[in-house]
């Protein structure tokens, strides 16, 4: 019924979302209108106000502990879930009733995301809700807002983007686009968000971003937000004259972020005041990391300053009798954050430990190292032969044991410590000097908190009256696990070997091609298979066959389920099926069941239950 | 965008609307565009954004001679006030400081709850209001006061004979709310709870 009139951005990030829009019938080229949504939230009982950032946290009341008439928004909205900076606050005192980092729930293999497991591990009356529907609850509160501002132009009829980590795997985009679509958005697509970065990046340059690259050049996005890491490699490439950027390669998923490292500071501080016989609580621990994060901010800032004072408030009203004063040296912060989170170290150097560990424990997998730097490292030294098919790039020598980035894009609220960033520059320096490669560049970018959900809109834009686009298609090539049939051998699992599904850097709309190997379903019965990812085999094409890989090749990704439901077949026969793979034009990956006869299609789902249940 | 939403909060009390009038809402201008038009808009010429306050305030008071009906003073609604403190609380811990009998603590015990004091109500004063001098000149200057300089705004102490033009000493640059932005409030919300009690279960 409405009209398409605004390219809308959402970032859905781990801690904050952000709301941005293009106003498509005043922008023409590169003079575009684009502005940002101040988002209406409860920041505390009966208190609503306009923030530029959600914070993404859901908590979720006992019916007694507020007024319901206090929890009203400009909205008609569920009393039983508050989102935004007062579930924040009030999750600070009771963290049992709050659900955080929904996002990376939402890419856990080993639980199922759309079960009630959230908050974690709590009295069996608090209620809890699923990693999709803590995600879905972000998005209906950004469509009510947007609504509430845009009465004539309904989120469901513009074009919206919603960002996603590079590091996400098919499932957790096609819950992303799940929980979009649960809130009635129709015109999706999802962008990832060290790409949504890059786009910010171009449209901030208007137009100058020509004269700042050239044919060849590598760009590096780092963006450490408050809860991830997220890397990707973007190449610039030349496509019938004009310049074009593609994106060459993604990192991991990594939870390390900001938030990290106020906490680290935090327990510095609460070391120190241990010493001296003062104890602190959980409050306490929170108001003291509250208090760290701004001292870090000045120390960061202000060269001159040795020491900011750190009050830990009493929680009490006696304040001047509870409170404990102490300090943070710039010693403590360097030390802290630059030898802990960015320490010097070669290019050769790899993070200690894997993260996947979470199996016997419900947790997030969170990293276990926690130096950024040897992350980045990892994330180059694998990526080494990124750009090799790609022209015009330098070839990768003898001499090289890592990709060399030759600009690097920096996003995220913790770069905005012009220290960080400088530092983060100065080791890719020497890596670089050590190879005997040129310097790399640093891209300026403003507004480190809002570009992605600003490059977002800018995306939405330019997928409706064209510009420059960021390829790249898939970010890794997908392989389906067959287990060969060869008699048992006690003590030996069944040798595995893994076809691939769909290669590296395939397009949304490009032509599927259909694996030629053929799969038995039985009709009526889940079947499922192991299903697997590589972000380095740039080189297999769809039926590739892989007899054996390395464990840092293949990364198991969670099972994929197929169901051919009994309807020209009887019940327990088997149908012989082939497996097709393709890009969705909302960016999602779609798994396609075709049998030998017949014109029937089934969709093959990603199993999001987890590895544990069968 | 609240205002383009009165419907939800249109139960929100009259006094927090009127002072949001006043004082206008992120629009510095707001309160002089009332104020001209009361006094029937003599404005004159301008010459230049920053001499338009004043300017305008004369003009009102040129068109409004002396003695005037002015209504007699009353009571201002709580309303605003009650808000703003509850956030100085939340925020600055300000009415537990103030609260506490402080004669016992050492000056650097007292010192160290005022840093925490001071960080949490400046931000609060910069997150809910738009605070600016009255006069943009440093303290210690001489200044000359027009005649039809706005009283209001300009306190003259001292030897205060003649006519204006004055000129005297800058002793305080003087502060005005150029915006207010406090949050919206829920209709049967008690904003005389300034803080609530705390029980931990």
């Amino acid at each position: 019924m409405g009209t398409k009139r605004f390219a809308v951005g959402i970032d859905l990030g781990t801690t904050h979302c952000a709301l941005s829009f293009v106003d498509l019938e005043q922008s023409e080229g590169e003079e575009i209108v684009q502005g940002l949504v101040e988002i209406p939230q409860l920041t505390g009982p009966g208190a609503v106000e306009e923030r530029s950032m959600l914070p993404s946290f859901l908590y979720l009341p006992h019916p007694e502990e507020i007024k319901p008439g206090d929890l009203r928004l400009p909205w008609d909205s569920d009393s039983g879930r508050i989102v935004g900076e007062l579930a924040r606050t009030l999750g600070a005192n009771t963290p049992i009733r709050l659900v955080s980092s929904a996002k990376s729930w939402l890419c856990h293999p080993d639980v199922d995301r759309r079960a009630p497991i959230l908050p974690v591990g709590v009295p069996e009356e608090v209620p809890q809700v699923s990693p999709l529907e803590a995600s879905t609850a972000y998005l209906r509160h950004l469509r009510d807002a947007w609504n509430g501002l845009h009465p004539f132009a309904d989120l469901a009829d513009q074009e919206v983007t919603v960002t996603v980590p590079a590091s996400f795997d098919p499932a957790a985009r096609e819950l992303t686009a799940e929980a979009a679509r649960a809130v009635g958005i129709e015109n999706l697509l999802l962008l990832e968000e060290p790409q949504a970065a890059l786009y910010n990046w171009v449209n901030d340059s208007r137009g100058t971003w020509r004269k700042q690259v050239k044919v060849g050049d590598i760009i590096l996005v780092v963006d450490v937000g408050g809860g991830t890491t997220d890397l990707s490699l973007i190449a610039v490439t030349e496509r019938e004259g004009a310049l074009e950027l593609t994106r060459v390669a993604v990192g991991e998923h990594i939870l390390l972020g900001g938030d990290n490292m106020d906490l680290a500071l935090a327990h510095v501080v609460k070391g120190k005041l241990g010493q001296i016989g003062v104890e602190l609580d959980r409050w306490q621990i929170q108001a003291l990391t509250h208090g760290c994060r701004h001292a870090k901010e000045r120390i960061l800032t202000e060269p001159d300053l040795e020491t900011v004072p750190v009050v830990v408030p009493s929680r009490g009203a006696k304040l001047v009798g509870g409170s404990v004063r102490t300090e943070l040296t710039r010693a403590e912060v360097e030390g802290t954050l630059i030898q802990g989170f960015f320490p010097e170290v070669p290019a050769s150097a790899r993070p200690a430990g894997r993260a996947r560990t979470a199996l016997t424990k419900l947790g997030l997998p969170f990293a276990q190292d926690p130096a950024v730097t040897r992350h980045l490292a990892a994330f180059l030294g694998r990526q080494a032969t990124a750009t090799e098919a790609l022209e015009g790039f330098v070839p990768q020598g003898e001499g090289r044991t890592f990709l060399h980035p030759t600009a690097v894009l920096f996003n995220g609220g913790v770069f905005k410590a012009t220290v960080l960033r400088d530092r983060v520059m100065h080791i890719i320096e020497q890596w670089l000097a050590a190879e005997g490669g040129a310097g790399a560049r640093l891209l300026g970018a403003p507004d480190l908190d809002l570009s992605v959900a600003r490059g977002a809109a800018y995306y939405g834009y330019v997928r409706q009256v064209g510009g420059v686009r960021i390829r790249g298609g898939t970010a890794q090539s997908y392989y389906v696990g067959i287990e060969s049939s060869m008699p048992a051998v006690p003590g030996l699992e069944p040798p595995l070997q893994a076809l691939c599904l769909a290669p590296f850097g395939m397009e949304e709309g490009s032509d599927p091609e259909i694996a030629p190997q053929e799969f038995g379903l039985v009709v009526g019965e889940p079947v499922r298979f192991r299903f697997f990812g590589s972000s380095v085999r740039r080189e297999d094409r769809v039926g590739t066959l892989l007899d054996e890989w390395s464990p840092e090749e293949l990364e198991e990704l969670e099972e994929l389920q197929a169901e051919l439901p009994a309807g020209s077949h009887q019940p327990g026969d088997i149908v012989p099926v082939r497996l097709q793979a393709a890009v969705t034009e909302v960016g999602t990956l779609e798994l396609t069941a075709i049998p030998r006869k017949g014109k029937k299609r089934w969709k093959v789902e990603f199993n999001v239950r987890g590895h544990d249940d069968a | 965008m609240s205002d383009a939403k009165p419907s939800i909060f249109d139960r929100l009390t009259g006094a927090v609307a009127a002072f949001r009038r006043l004082i206008g809402r992120g629009e510095p201008t707001a309160p002089d565009r009332e104020a001209g038009s009361e006094a029937g808009s003599e404005a004159g010429p301008e010459a230049g954004p920053q001499a338009q306050r004043p300017k305008a305030k004369r003009a009102q008071r040129k068109a409004a001679p002396p003695p005037v009906q002015t209504p007699p003073p009353t009571a201002t609604e709580p309303q605003s006030a009650l808000q703003l403190l509850s956030l100085l609380q939340q925020n600055g811990r300000l009415i537990d400081f103030l609260k506490e009998d402080i004669t016992a603590y050492s000056d650097q015990e007292v010192g160290a709850a005022a840093r925490l004091v001071h960080q949490g109500c400046r931000q609060t004063l910069e997150e809910y209001l738009a605070i600016r001098p009255v006069r943009e000149e440093p303290e210690g200057v001489r200044v000359t006061l027009r005649a039809g300089f706005d009283a209001a705004q300009v306190r003259l102490t001292g030897h205060v004979v003649g006519e204006a033009p004055f000129t005297g000493t800058l002793i305080h640059r003087g502060w005005r709310a150029t915006a207010v932005r406090l949050p919206q409030v829920a209709s049967g919300h008690d904003l005389k709870v300034l803080t609530a009690a705390e029980v931990e279960l």
